[in-house]
């Protein structure tokens, strides 16, 4: 940001944050839907913004046997939301843990080195301070799932 | 003849006045800023933003107890502060003018002073669903204390009161019924008058909370007969942490303090203190004094250009968004009462309001996009959120056209919109 300069970016970067894969995942998010079979469950909620979202788990010998989630929310988190789901499917518990450390870091820090797959798309992000927790809740959720917490997950 | 009254009902070129405010002059974004978040607060006049200064620079001392020349002179300066603002809502005595931090201050005040010493069990406090979270939650913790209880007047799809439900509310339990003059949600402006005829009735007293009112229409606390009002002086072209609440001189002076300490006492002593009389009562510690005169400052400037043509300004502009919003396929207005201020509440479909706040700041557009803090109005429609357009007097039709376009943009964006 440079005051000086008229204040942050132009109009370019709202495509950094507006990707089609983001509007794609928006209005068709991919496993959207309840798991009654889940063995885990949380639940997400800005309540400033109004996103809320409820993130579904199947654990499988230590790995991610499958992933849901329904809620409302901007395009941001429910797209972040979505493809979520579709990067942590398959994978050992640890791993997502560690995928969820180094995808925060993506959008607060120094980008970490490592193939982030379509989840790059999310790091414009880092642009827009005050979306950085519209993208983070899923995650968060997912978290709060993973660990067993029963407070809902905030990230605002 | 035509040409003239075409020229009056633009509203005279108010927005010409841009030019007293500094900041309108910065590019955001990369682009003019089209600042229309004047709800959240106001920008602020070369002349609010020099009396400030010249304060510190000229007139700077502390209030109320020096006896050098600077401390009077600062003094007078504050005390004449509570007299343009005794003028502004044309209250009898500028005694009855108590200055806060704003709005919120000025409602706990009543909250914690007047209502927790006076409310039992089972009273009564009437409220409408259109309020400010400011004036809700100071209530909610005064019946914890008291085991009072709220009593809330429902609203219509239209964003006003439901006819008949206040009526049907009071009551004979009922002691004080707090209520917002402008909805800074709905922009609806409630029949305060009329509503206040009707508590005092059946003996309840009532406080209108004018935060979205004072800037933009003229406001007589005598003809409205309130009890209490409460306004901030940010969203009056004024400083940040100023504003005042009147109060009726019996209320005030039948009032114990809510804070203690310095300016607030008459005589300290271990085995008991007694009070100031109101306003310093209820003015404990070292005020914002720079702040207050800052606020005269605004009150000179608003008064100066005159309430009854600002409000003509922006009612001649919020007729023109209205029609220009509603002439956008997909946008659908939120609040649409018969009286309203200039206050647009809108939806998109298929947008989320931050979505669309966002598309819009990088547009060098700046709405607010939320619950605008008043949650139950959220609930009552059903949405998350609104995109909230709130007009000023430095307003014109041109900041209509450039939020008309970047919703257009924003609806490209997300393919909601073929022919944009």
């Amino acid at each position: 940001m440079n005051a000086a300069h008229g204040g942050g970016i132009a109009h370019a970067d709202l495509r950094e944050l507006y990707q089609e894969v983001i509007f794609d995942h928006n209005r068709m998010p991919r496993n959207f839907h309840p798991m009654p079979e889940a063995d885990h469950v949380a639940d997400g909620h800005n309540p400033l913004c109004g996103d809320q979202l409820t993130v579904y788990l199947r654990l499988e010998d230590g790995r991610v046997a499958d992933v849901s989630f329904v809620g409302h929310g901007c395009a941001i988190s429910k797209a972040s939301a979505s493809l979520m789901t579709e990067a942590v499917k398959g994978r050992p518990v640890a791993e997502v843990e560690a995928l969820f450390h180094d995808f925060h870091a993506l959008l607060t820090e120094e980008a970490p080195e490592r193939d982030f797959g379509k989840l790059q798309v999310l790091a414009g992000v880092r642009e827009f301070p005050a979306r950085v927790k519209c993208a983070t809740l899923a995650w968060h959720t997912l978290h709060n799932a993973l660990s067993g917490a029963r407070e809902t997950a905030k990230t605002e | 003849m035509s040409a003239v009254i075409q020229q009056q009902a633009t509203a005279g070129g108010l927005e010409a006045r841009a030019a007293d405010f500094p900041i309108l002059a910065r590019p955001v974004r990369g682009r003019r800023l089209v600042y229309l978040d004047n709800g959240a607060t106001t920008q602020k006049p070369e002349q609010v933003i020099e009396a400030e200064r010249a304060f510190y620079r000229e007139a700077n001392a502390n209030i109320h107890r020096g006896v050098h020349w600077l401390s009077q002179h600062a003094t007078d300066l504050y005390e004449l502060a509570r007299e343009r603002v005794r003028g502004l809502l044309n209250a009898a005595h500028a005694d009855e003018i108590v200055f806060t931090r704003g709005t919120t201050e000025a409602i706990n005040l009543v909250a914690q002073s007047w209502a927790r010493t006076q409310l039992k069990p089972g009273d009564e406090i009437v409220l409408t669903t259109m309020e400010h979270h400011s004036n809700i939650v100071p209530w909610q913790l005064v019946c914890e204390q008291t085991g009072a209880v709220l009593k809330v007047v429902p609203i219509t799809d239209a964003g006003e009161l439901e006819p008949g439900a206040y009526e049907a509310l009071l009551g004979e339990r009922t002691r004080l019924v707090a209520l917002v003059h402008v909805s800074n949600a709905l922009g609806t402006v409630n029949p305060v008058r009329e509503m206040v005829e009707r508590a005092h009735a059946v003996g309840a007293i009532v406080l209108v909370d004018g935060a979205q009112a004072v800037a933009h229409q003229p406001v007589d606390v005598q003809a409205l007969g309130c009890d209490f009002y409460a306004f901030s002086g940010h969203k009056l072209y004024g400083p940040t942490g100023t504003g005042a609440l009147y109060g009726r001189r019996e209320l005030l002076a039948a009032m114990p303090p809510w804070q203690g300490g310095g300016d607030m006492i008459r005589t300290v002593a271990f085995e008991g203190s007694t009070w100031a009389d109101p306003p310093q009562r209820f003015e404990a510690g070292t005020p914002n004094i720079a702040g207050a005169v800052g606020l005269a400052a605004a009150i000179d400037y608003v008064r100066g250009i005159g309430l009854e043509r600002i409000a003509a300004h922006e009612a001649a502009l919020l007729a023109h968004a209205t029609e220009a919003l509603g002439a956008v396929p997909g946008v659908q207005l939120i609040g649409t009462a018969a009286d309203k201020a200039g206050i647009v509440s809108f939806v998109v479909d298929g947008i989320h309001p931050h979505d669309l706040g966002t598309i819009l700041d990088s547009e060098g557009v700046a709405i607010r996009a939320g619950h605008h803090c008043a949650m139950p109005v959220m609930t009552r429609f059903g949405i998350p959120g609104t995109a909230r357009a709130s007009f000023a007097l430095y307003n014109g039709e041109r900041d209509v056209a450039a939020l008309v376009e970047a919703i257009a943009k924003a609806q490209r964006m997300f393919g909601t919109r073929s022919d944009a």
